[in-house]
């Protein structure tokens, strides 16, 4: 017998798991990391405890495997994290700042120029301004003089186990903000304009070839795929032809869609990026949108308001009214994100009536997440001239059966929920054994690919229009109310 | 502290403090009722987390005090939302189906019927619909066997209703399923064979909370075949596959 091990280096906590051939689970097992946030808009990591946790957790999934049966390592993770590092000791040389860091400043930069070369929309978001932050903080003369590492958590963890190769794969570069999608290299007019030395950064390699051999933890062991964790859902999801799509419900939600191998540039502020690239074989593109607020609006129905003990009963809730009431909610906590672009934005219950009860607002608190995603979805069948014809979930919001029902209904295509819900971790397994021909191609990948279940749209066509210009003016009415004087 | 012998002092002292916290408006501190029932404040405290956790009082998180917990207005419902039991058993529910190849139904009792609260398609590929939302007959599938054999009411209910037969197999006499549900219980899961659509069977055991209170049950249906041997009988594989599952997902909704 023998394995594919996946090292899932997530925001809040890390998980290995092992997969056989016919993609089951064998072993799982996670550790949360602390988030440090020093001070207010900083979120920080401890790089060297998150290589710990995997130094310990990769044995524990080993339990009842002999280390020869595993057949390739590989990683995915959480993406645009900043990592650096003393090149002759190892030893992170300050916090890696995390993806939600807003401590950097985008205010000033060419948005026009970053976003043809990378495909990015300036943001603090991204990669480039943390290095720089970092540089400007101490680090410059060093990182000048070679001696300091950047990398993201891929690269870092690839850096570790191998004892100092330091590579990156194309789908973590992309979204560094300093990589150029046409030549898929780092840019150096970028690398000027964040003040950048590129010998700090990794080379960048595609998502699934052997870049090495494990030196500890697991000697000899190949590794053989790093992959942003989103792209990773995506692959595991066996998202391999142009058009299709998956959506991971959480806090937020994450919409990526394969649109082939040439970048598509949206018009709708969606982000082009690269969905994977496998060993010389031409990078996969994707078009990818997020949805700012889901479960964290049930959150906030439950912890703010009070009106569900649990995020399940959310469902329950919902379920004791037939429809919203007339009753919209538009949860633009921090303004409206891709189509719409409002940062001013705040959000607004509208058509109150005395009939509305708090069903209702349960409701319209699911509808606003299935109205989103059909808006992130309108953007991307606009942007790459594709339609979408089913939309595969994963995430924790999917045992919710009746916000699954209510997206397929807005969309107005299938939402399929795979048999295999770990999709990340499959993703960087997949990855890493088609890499080493533990798999031998998609298609291979693509006949472990189990439906769980399946929601066929039933809404008709003419209320489910009527709903949707309904939301299109609650949207209006949060822009609206948002304007200054 | 008087304690009659024979009765158990726990469930006395804990009955106290729910009497205390329904005597007043106001919200108490863990202190305060020791005090008042003369208790160690460790014990007053273990007795309080306890009573917590099943839902009987709930602690404010800003202010530390306690009062009585929404788990006692619904005293007559099992204390786990149908939907919050689905998000529990997710995961379980899916490595059933992969283990077991077949397809998964998670089902509690509602007015008399097995309600799918959770519905995992057989993991080949073949067109399926969800059956999540959809009313079972209790006495024709296994789901409802296991239902009914940890729920007295209910199954005195639907032995005075009629045993409705909806195949020639159909278990329609009260005392045959009375024995049936003897059965279940001794063996801790349920069978039914053709029972409610020719050429199908079912295999289930129950899911509990804590205290051992049945809130559900979940099982694995396919054809006779392939879910029992030549004497139809269950196969045991298969039977420990479902078992493993209802022990996973009880594990997950006690420790909730």
């Amino acid at each position: 017998m023998s394995y594919v091990l996946a090292v899932d280096q997530g925001t809040t906590s890390t998980r290995c798991i092992l997969f056989d051939r016919r993609a089951t689970v064998v072993s799982v097992v996670r550790a949360e990391h602390p988030q440090s946030y020093p001070r207010p808009g900083w979120v920080e990591h401890d790089a060297a405890r998150i290589w710990r946790d995997v130094r310990r957790l990769i044995p524990q999934a080993l339990r009842d495997v002999d280390p020869p049966e595993v057949a390739a390592i590989g990683i995915a993770n959480q993406r645009e994290t900043v990592v650096l590092w003393d090149r002759a000791t190892g030893v992170p040389v300050a916090p890696a700042i995390v993806w939600q860091d807003t401590r950097t400043d985008v205010s000033t930069i060419d948005a026009d120029l970053v976003k043809s070369r990378t495909g990015l929309p300036p943001a603090t978001y991204f990669s480039a301004t943390k290095i720089q932050w970092l540089l400007d903080n101490g680090m410059r003369d060093r990182a000048e003089r070679g001696e300091v590492l950047f990398g993201t958590m891929d690269s870092w963890l690839i850096w570790n186990l191998t004892g100092g190769l330091h590579i990156t794969d194309v789908t973590n570069a992309s979204r560094t903000m300093l990589m150029n999608l046409a030549t898929l290299d780092w840019d150096d007019e970028l690398l000027d304009l964040f003040r950048i030395p590129r010998a700090m950064l990794p080379a960048i390699r595609s998502s699934s070839e052997v870049y090495g051999t494990a030196e500890t933890v697991l000697p000899g062991v190949p590794i053989a795929a790093a992959i942003g964790d989103q792209q990773a859902a995506l692959f595991g999801q066996t998202c391999f032809e142009p058009g299709e799509a998956k959506c991971t419900y959480g806090t937020g939600g994450f919409l990526l869609m394969n649109t082939g191998t040439t970048p598509v540039r949206s018009r709708h502020g969606l982000i082009t990026t690269v969905g994977y690239r496998i060993g010389g074989e031409p990078p996969v593109f994707a078009l990818e949108g997020s949805i700012a607020i889901a479960g964290s609006l049930v959150q906030w129905v439950r912890d703010g308001l009070g009106l569900i003990g649990t995020a399940s009963e959310i469902e329950t809730l919902a379920g004791t009214v037939d429809d919203n009431g007339g009753c919209y909610i538009v949860p633009a906590f921090s303004g409206l994100y891709a189509p719409y672009w409002h940062s001013e934005a705040r959000g607004v219950i509208v058509g109150l009536t005395s009939y509305i009860t708090k069903g209702h607002l349960a409701r319209a608190v699911l509808e606003a997440t299935g109205w989103q995603t059909r808006d992130v979805v309108d953007a991307m069948n606009a942007d790459s001239g594709l339609a979408l014809t089913a939309l595969n979930v994963d995430g924790g919001m999917t045992a919710d059966n009746l916000l699954m029902q209510i997206v397929a209904d807005f969309l107005q295509v299938p939402v399929v929920r795979p048999l295999v819900a770990e999709t990340v971790s499959l993703g960087a397994a997949y990855a890493a054994g088609l890499a080493v021909g533990y798999w031998s191609d998609l298609r291979d990948l693509r006949a472990n690919r189990h439906r769980a279940g399946r929601w066929r749209p039933t809404l008709d066509s003419g209320r489910r229009e009527r709903e949707y210009a309904r939301w299109r003016r609650a949207i209006d009415c949060a822009v609206l109310f948002s304007r200054e004087d | 502290m008087s304690h009659v012998p024979g009765l158990i002092q726990s469930i006395e002292r804990s009955s106290a403090v729910l009497r205390l916290l329904a005597a007043g408006p106001d919200r108490l501190r863990v202190k305060e009722i020791a005090d008042a029932l003369g208790l160690p404040k460790s014990t007053a405290h273990s007795i309080l987390r306890t009573l917590e956790h099943v839902g009987f009082v709930e602690q404010d998180t800003r202010t530390a005090r306690y009062r009585l917990g929404r788990g006692l207005l619904d005293l007559g419902s099992t204390g786990i939302d149908a939907n919050e039991l689905r998000g529990r058993a997710l995961t379980w529910a899916d490595a059933l189906a992969a283990r077991s190849g077949e397809e998964v139904r998670l089902g509690v009792l509602d007015d008399g019927a097995v309600l799918v609260v959770h519905h995992v398609f057989r993991p080949d590929d073949s067109a399926q619909s969800l059956d999540t939302g959809i009313r079972l007959p209790p006495h024709a599938t296994a789901l409802g066997k296991v239902l009914l054999a940890y729920s007295a009411p209910a199954a005195a209910s639907v032995m005075a209703g009629v045993l409705s037969p909806y195949t020639r197999r159909t278990v329609t006499d009260r005392g045959d399923l009375a024995r049936m549900l003897t059965g279940t219980r001794a063996r801790g899961w349920a069978l039914s064979v053709e029972e409610w659509r020719p050429g199908l069977a079912g295999i289930a055991a129950p899911v509990r909370t804590s205290g051992g209170l049945v809130v559900g049950a979940v099982g694995i249906a396919g054809p006779v075949e392939r879910l029992t041997d030549t004497r139809r009988q269950a196969r045991p594989a298969l039977v420990d596959h479902v078992l493993a599952a209802a022990r996973s997902i009880s594990r997950d909704v006690a420790g909730s």
